[in-house]
């Protein structure tokens, strides 16, 4: 037995040193005192009582209203994933293969957007779909109804928003797995005897999908957790979880609830990049991303 | 299995001539060049044989059937590209046997044929593997294997060595060859490199700025260059104004300055024609220099080693004669000749070749 080889090696940790120590204070330590203030009594608007005790948990788990919301989140969450990697891989894949020389001009156009407050680009909806928007106005111009058909304030104008506004995550991270591919790997298939939609299916698209699991999983993250288009585009039935941690927190201050419900949250969302990254094989995302 | 014809092929991109008025036919089963420097069109019209470009005017051809509005899939032809273009996220099983899917070959024979063209490029048994855990050389020839599986009609080969190290390439060189002449398909080869060219080849076309310059077996295209630009791209000439002063059955009197007199033989002199001035060309390594007394009638002149190329069995020698300086590649025969050394310099006039001298 040599000595040498189990020497410990402290360069590793050495290296590590400052992102753990970020993610120890930035989150760790934050995370703890939401778990531990989960544990405390609300008795007034704002009131608490430093207790351990598991009413919190239990409003939790019996209360059919939460579990409504997660379900409800989840589904939104997969229609918005799935919606912006059909629309998004199109615009991702026209960027990557033209020939148009000032690429960086469409690369632009993706990050324009971001120029401008997210709460700004999700209240544009009600001039476009509102009763007095430009839509309505349009279709009572032209004729086709009398009355304003009603569009804002639905399921279809909270995905519609959601969809706005994250659809550049995805673009960008499909466009940039479709630029790492070798241009001459659809004309090889192609004289090998694929046509255009084989060499596609066989060859571009499987070696895309690093960026399509890595946009796939932001958006889906970013929709999960999101509260304020639901609550600009939405009716009164389309909340989400992060509503329900909003309403606590902010109108009826119960912050022990909130801690609650902000931890299971984080647990959900956290767990579903867990599973995404076994079952994508984490080593996919870490492409997709370097 | 077929013969390739170029019928005035054009393309254009842009303002840019790639290809310009093209006429070339590639034999059957044989094995052909496309030689010439980076950017003069070389790859574009392989890219078109193959279909990956249109020709912009123009007829390709191929086993006598015009092939412009054939899709690229249904043109049966292998390409090997230059950086291979191996398919990354499958097995070279799958690579290779990628073609054969399309040609509704079962699954057993795809397994038999996928063996034996890994026999053909000599790496039996690495079906599992990734194209990433190849080297450069092995994945070259698991892009030729994938190539001629399909048994293609033409093999299009775009500097499929070029990735390689010298010692690699030329090993290479010789195994494409011998693979080639087995399997016996009409090849086209893309090359810059004029020594790949001369030994691999049996027909060169050589290119320049998207013209051909010159087509012919490599020994005539090297011997008997019919331009300039083709005298200094197959290794470095001498290039000197002569006219002509007189001529009989054999041979054709040339007035040279420094040399004299040169009767060229008619043979040497075929892209002369019947012009009364032109270009002698005297490749480097025909140029001997020696500091021994020469007879009366060798064709020599005095000059002096300005600069020595020490390359081992050879050396590149900068001589200066007059107002010029020429190059000269000789063997080392004891010592090599040192800077300053004062030098005849001989010319054997078989080993001359002329150009008109507009050319
Ligand atoms: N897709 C394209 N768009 C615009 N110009 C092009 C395109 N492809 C080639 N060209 C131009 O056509 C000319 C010939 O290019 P080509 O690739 O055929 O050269 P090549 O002989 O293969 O050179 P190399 O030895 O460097 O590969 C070049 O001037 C090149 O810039
Ligand atoms: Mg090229």
């Amino acid at each position: 037995m040599s000595d040498t080889a189990k020497e410990f090696d402290r360069r590793p940790w050495v290296l590590l040193a400052p992102s753990l120590l970020a993610i120890t204070v930035l989150v760790v330590i934050p995370m703890s005192f939401i778990l531990v203030y989960s544990f405390y009594e609300n008795i007034d608007l704002a009131v608490d009582r430093v207790a351990f005790q598991l009413g919190n948990w239990q409003e939790l788990l019996t209360d059919g209203y939460y579990h409504i919301a997660i379900w409800k989140t989840l589904r939104l969450s997969v229609i918005v994933t799935v919606l912006s990697a059909v629309l998004g891989y199109i615009p991702a894949y026209f960027i990557a293969m033209t020939k148009f020389r000032h690429k960086w001009l469409l690369l632009l156009l993706l990050i324009l957007p971001f120029w401008v407050s997210f709460i700004i680009r999700t209240l544009s909806w009600i001039h476009i779909l509102g009763n007095k928007g430009a839509l309505n106005g349009l279709f009572m111009w032209l004729g086709l109804t009398e009355q304003p058909i009603p569009m804002m304030f639905n399921e279809f104008a909270v995905i519609l928003g959601f969809v706005h506004v994250f659809l550049p995550y995805m673009i960008l991270n499909v466009y940039v797995s479709l630029e790492g591919i070798d241009a001459n790997l659809e004309p090889a298939a192609r004289t090998l005897g694929a046509t255009p939609w084989q060499a596609f299916r066989e060859v571009t698209l499987p070696l895309s999908t690093p960026g399509l699991a890595a946009g796939g999983l932001l958006v889906f993250v970013l929709t999960g957790g999101s509260y304020v288009t639901p609550l600009i585009l939405g009716g009164p039935n389309d909340f989400m979880f992060g509503n329900l941690i909003y309403d606590a927190v902010v109108s009826e201050l119960n912050w022990p609830m909130g801690a609650t419900l902000s931890f299971t949250l984080l647990v959900l969302l956290g767990l579903v990049v867990v599973l995404y990254s076994r079952f994508m094989g984490m080593n996919q995302l870490s492409k997709a991303f370097s | 299995m077929a013969r390739v014809e170029l019928k005035n092929i054009q393309k254009s991109f842009g303002l840019v001539k790639a290809v310009k008025d093209a006429n070339v036919t590639f034999e059957e089963n044989s094995f052909t060049t496309l030689l010439g420097p980076s950017g003069c069109g070389k790859t574009t019209i392989l890219r078109m044989v193959a279909g990956l470009e249109a020709p912009t005017s123009g007829d390709i051809m191929v086993g006598g059937k015009r092939v412009n509005e054939v899709p690229i899939h249904k043109r049966n032809l292998g390409l090997v590209f230059q950086n291979y273009a191996l398919f990354p996220h499958r097995t070279i099983g799958e690579n290779i046997a990628f073609g054969l899917k399309y040609r509704g070959v079962s699954k057993s024979d795809t397994g038999a044929k996928v063996k034996e063209a890994l026999d053909i490029v000599r790496l039996p048994g690495v079906e599992d593997r990734y194209p990433s855990q190849l080297s450069g050389g092995q994945q070259q020839r698991i892009a030729l294997a994938r190539a001629i599986v399909i048994e293609p009609d033409v093999l299009l080969l775009d500097e499929p060595l070029s990735a390689l190290d010298a010692n690699l390439r030329e090993d290479m060189r010789v195994e494409l060859k011998a693979i080639q002449h087995r399997i016996g398909v009409t090849s086209i080869f893309v090359t810059h490199d004029q020594s790949e060219a001369l030994a691999m080849s049996d027909k060169i076309i050589v290119m320049s700025a998207g013209r051909v310059e010159q087509i012919g077996a490599p020994e005539e295209v090297y011997n008997n260059p019919a331009s300039e630009f083709v005298a200094n791209f197959l290794g470095a000439s001498n290039i000197l104004d002569v006219s002509v002063s007189g001529s009989d059955s054999t041979s054709i009197a040339l007035d040279a300055p420094y040399f004299g007199t040169i009767a060229v033989p008619r043979d040497r002199a075929v892209n002369l024609g019947a012009a009364k001035s032109g270009k002698l060309v005297i490749r480097a390594e025909k140029l001997r220099l020696t500091n021994e007394a020469v007879d009366d009638k060798a064709i020599s002149a005095k000059g002096v080693v300005e600069a020595v190329d020490y390359q081992g069995q050879v050396a590149r020698y900068f001589v200066r004669i007059g107002d010029r300086q020429f190059q000269a590649m000789n063997m080392i025969e004891g010592r090599p000749f040192d800077m300053g050394a004062e030098v005849t310099v001989k010319i054997n006039p078989e080993d001359c070749a002329v150009l008109p001298a507009d050319r």
